[in-house]
């Protein structure tokens, strides 16, 4: 999957042999195997691949939604790419799920994007980098928002290294995670609940002029404000989880995430002490009600 | 390897299972992943009650040996016939599983045959797969006690999403003591059939934390707001049941639908006692069709705690040269479904 850029045999064997030496040392054939974030991000514009994990079939250019093209239906929303107001923009369209009660459904599903659009809001007067929400209709529980151009998901990125396989693929992530610690610090110390942070909602985006990728957060549908440690706790929680399942042997890189946010939180002690509480839940369960 | 179950070549394996992990009481007899027997006795509390560790013991220690006597007699099994004694090591109560794993290991010893330490959630998983032929799919384990979902990844049965405290059957089981539904024969069931004459939704809490869910925020509000809303006559209590059912299982697809997204998977299986529930089972077929995918349950033969979904794990592990010594034959309340290297599926989940 990695590009490899082994010009020469002698290169290749230099390369092993560093590798397998476990050599720290920065060497330039070595750093060459590892992708960089651009490279993930221009490898899927032309390939059209994403962080494709339970893609449906949809019809492409939906009749509802006249010049907008899907591109990737989730369990909840389809998402469609066109133009609005002469901008590049993502349509995030919630639909209604069939299995629940009709009432509940509507109350979720309206719940949600108002939730979303208002906490986006929320966020970016935080500073938060999140995609700017053009327009939503509450109607059809639509919202129009940027599309981040040049961006890839920290899921599809971490998988891209990992998969190289080379012994230097913590140093290569370490910054990033370092940045999505610092990212939710500033989110939680803004009493802002993302409630369903995954790799999937959290985007990398550089253009070709960037010399660092930014971190993006996007799908706050699950979101809340609360001052509480606890909704904190348990959103770090919910991240651990997903980091470790979907990516396996990765406790060492999410250390580092929650360093970082220790670091940069101003309220930190209090949610870490929840994250460790709510760990444990899971193994200390009792059956007697 | 031969993947079929024994029909020639090697010998038919035949495992007796002993399940007594809650307040039913089964012992079950397997060959080669056919049912011989599954006798299964329930300790049932008055209504407003729920079953007590001591008293759950109590009864296994009276029934057990009948139970045991009549899975022999059903099976027309004797005891040189069977070739492995498994009973359920944990998760679960205490002095329950203990009163359970003691008759196990005794009657192990009696016919000088192999001791095999289950996982209770294991068993349901395994006896899932074998009763639906499911191969390899999302599994959401929803019972009294546990409240998972689950997926095959490489030798373990990995929890992708639970609940972050109580287990939907639990809240179920609680709400009926509230209203003081019958336990007989559970209270789970009772919930059920008044849920189908409820008509109004009442407004509850939703709880879905990512891939993970939350019932005590909806149990304490209902807890609370139950008898103001029946006094009010906002409600009729088969309103409160379709109302709870309704939330709590929305949010069991819910999260079982993330896992699907994620895995990429196109089968889902039910198991445990609340996956007898119809209401359940119709909403996660809506939700799997509308994905392609489809879905898989058992009966409440199965769905409940039984001694033959011991054994079929039983078959599975000791086929695969797990034994459990005597040393090592304790009984553990908490015990995760990931902790068990499972060496009968193969890294892409094929039987081995």
């Amino acid at each position: 999957m990695a590009d490899k850029m082994e010009d020469s045999p002698s290169l290749a064997v230099q390369q092993s042999r560093e590798r397998g030496s476990g050599d720290s040392s920065v060497s330039s054939s070595n750093m060459a195997e590892i992708p960089t974030v651009v490279q993930i991000i221009e490898r899927q514009a032309a390939s059209g691949e994403s962080s494709a994990a339970g893609g449906g079939t949809g019809p492409p250019g939906s009749l509802h939604h006249p010049g907008f093209v899907l591109f990737k239906q989730g369990a909840e929303a389809r998402l469609y790419r066109g133009t609005f107001l002469g901008r590049p923009t993502v349509l995030k369209e919630r639909f209604s799920k069939k299995y629940r009660h009709p009432r509940l459904d509507e109350k979720l599903t309206t719940k949600r994007t108002q939730g979303e659009a208002r906490t986006v809001a929320r966020a970016r007067k935080a500073g938060i980098p999140t995609p700017c929400i053009y327009f939503v209709n509450y109607q059809s529980n639509c919202i129009y928002m940027e599309d981040l151009r040049c961006a890839t998901t920290s899921r599809d990125y971490i998988v891209a290294v990992q998969s190289v396989g080379a012994g230097d693929s913590f140093r290569a992530l370490q910054p990033i995670m370092d940045k999505i610690g610092k990212i939710l610090a500033t989110m939680h110390d803004g009493d802002i609940i993302h409630g369903d942070l995954t790799t999937s909602n959290i985007m990398l985006k550089q253009d070709a002029s960037a010399t660092d990728p930014e971190v993006v957060l996007i799908d706050f549908g699950l979101s809340s404000v609360s001052q509480l440690a606890e909704d904190k706790g348990v959103d770090l929680y919910v991240l651990e989880k997903a980091f470790l399942s979907t990516h396996p042997n990765t406790e060492t890189l999410f250390r580092v995430i929650l360093k970082s946010y220790t670091k940069h939180s101003r309220k930190s002690k209090d949610v870490i002490k929840k994250l460790d509480e709510v760990r444990l839940r899971g193994r200390k369960r009792t059956m007697v009600g | 390897m031969d993947k079929k179950q024994g029909t020639d070549g090697p010998k038919p394996i035949t495992v007796i299972g002993f399940e007594g992990s809650a307040n039913k009481l089964g012992v079950g007899i397997i060959r080669d992943g056919e049912v011989l027997s599954n006798p299964r006795h329930t300790y049932i509390t008055p209504p407003g009650q729920g079953f007590l560790p001591r008293d759950t013991a109590k009864h296994h220690q009276a029934h057990i040996l009948d139970v045991l006597q009549q899975a022999l007699d059903m099976a027309k099994v004797k005891p040189q016939d069977i070739d492995c004694v498994a009973y359920t090591k944990g998760p679960g109560m205490g002095a329950p599983l203990v009163s359970t794993a003691v008759v196990a290991r005794t009657v192990a010893q009696l016919w000088n045959k192999p001791l095999l330490g289950v996982n209770h959630c294991i068993g349901h998983i395994e006896m899932g797969r074998r009763v639906t032929g499911a191969v390899n799919p999302v599994v959401l384990y929803v019972s009294g006690g546990n409240t998972q979902v689950i997926a095959y990844q490489l030798k373990k049965y990995r929890i992708f999403g639970e609940t972050i405290d109580i287990a939907v059957g639990n809240c179920l089981d609680r709400f009926a003591r509230v209203l003081k539904i019958s336990n007989d024969p559970s209270p789970g069931y009772n919930i059920e059939q008044m849920a189908k004459k409820g008509e109004k939704l009442i407004d509850l809490p939703y709880g879905v934390k990512g891939m993970d869910v939350s019932f005590s925020g909806i149990l304490s509000y209902i807890e609370d707001a139950a008898q103001s809303l029946l006094d009010s006559k906002q409600a009729t209590p088969e309103d409160l049941c379709f109302s709870l059912q309704e939330t709590v299982f929305a949010m069991l697809v819910e999260i079982t639908e993330r896992a699907m997204a994620h895995c990429g998977s196109e089968e889902v299986l039910i198991v445990g006692g609340v996956g007898c529930n119809e209401r359940l089972q119709e909403m996660m077929g809506i939700m799997a069709a509308e994905r392609g995918a489809k879905v898989f349950a058992t009966d409440e033969r199965y769905c409940i705690d039984n001694g033959a979904m011991i054994a079929q794990a039983g078959w599975e592990m000791f086929r695969t040269g797990h034994v459990t010594p005597l040393a090592d034959s304790w009984c553990t309340q908490r015990f995760r479904t990931d902790e068990v290297e499972v060496t009968w599926r193969d890294d892409s989940g094929e039987p081995i």
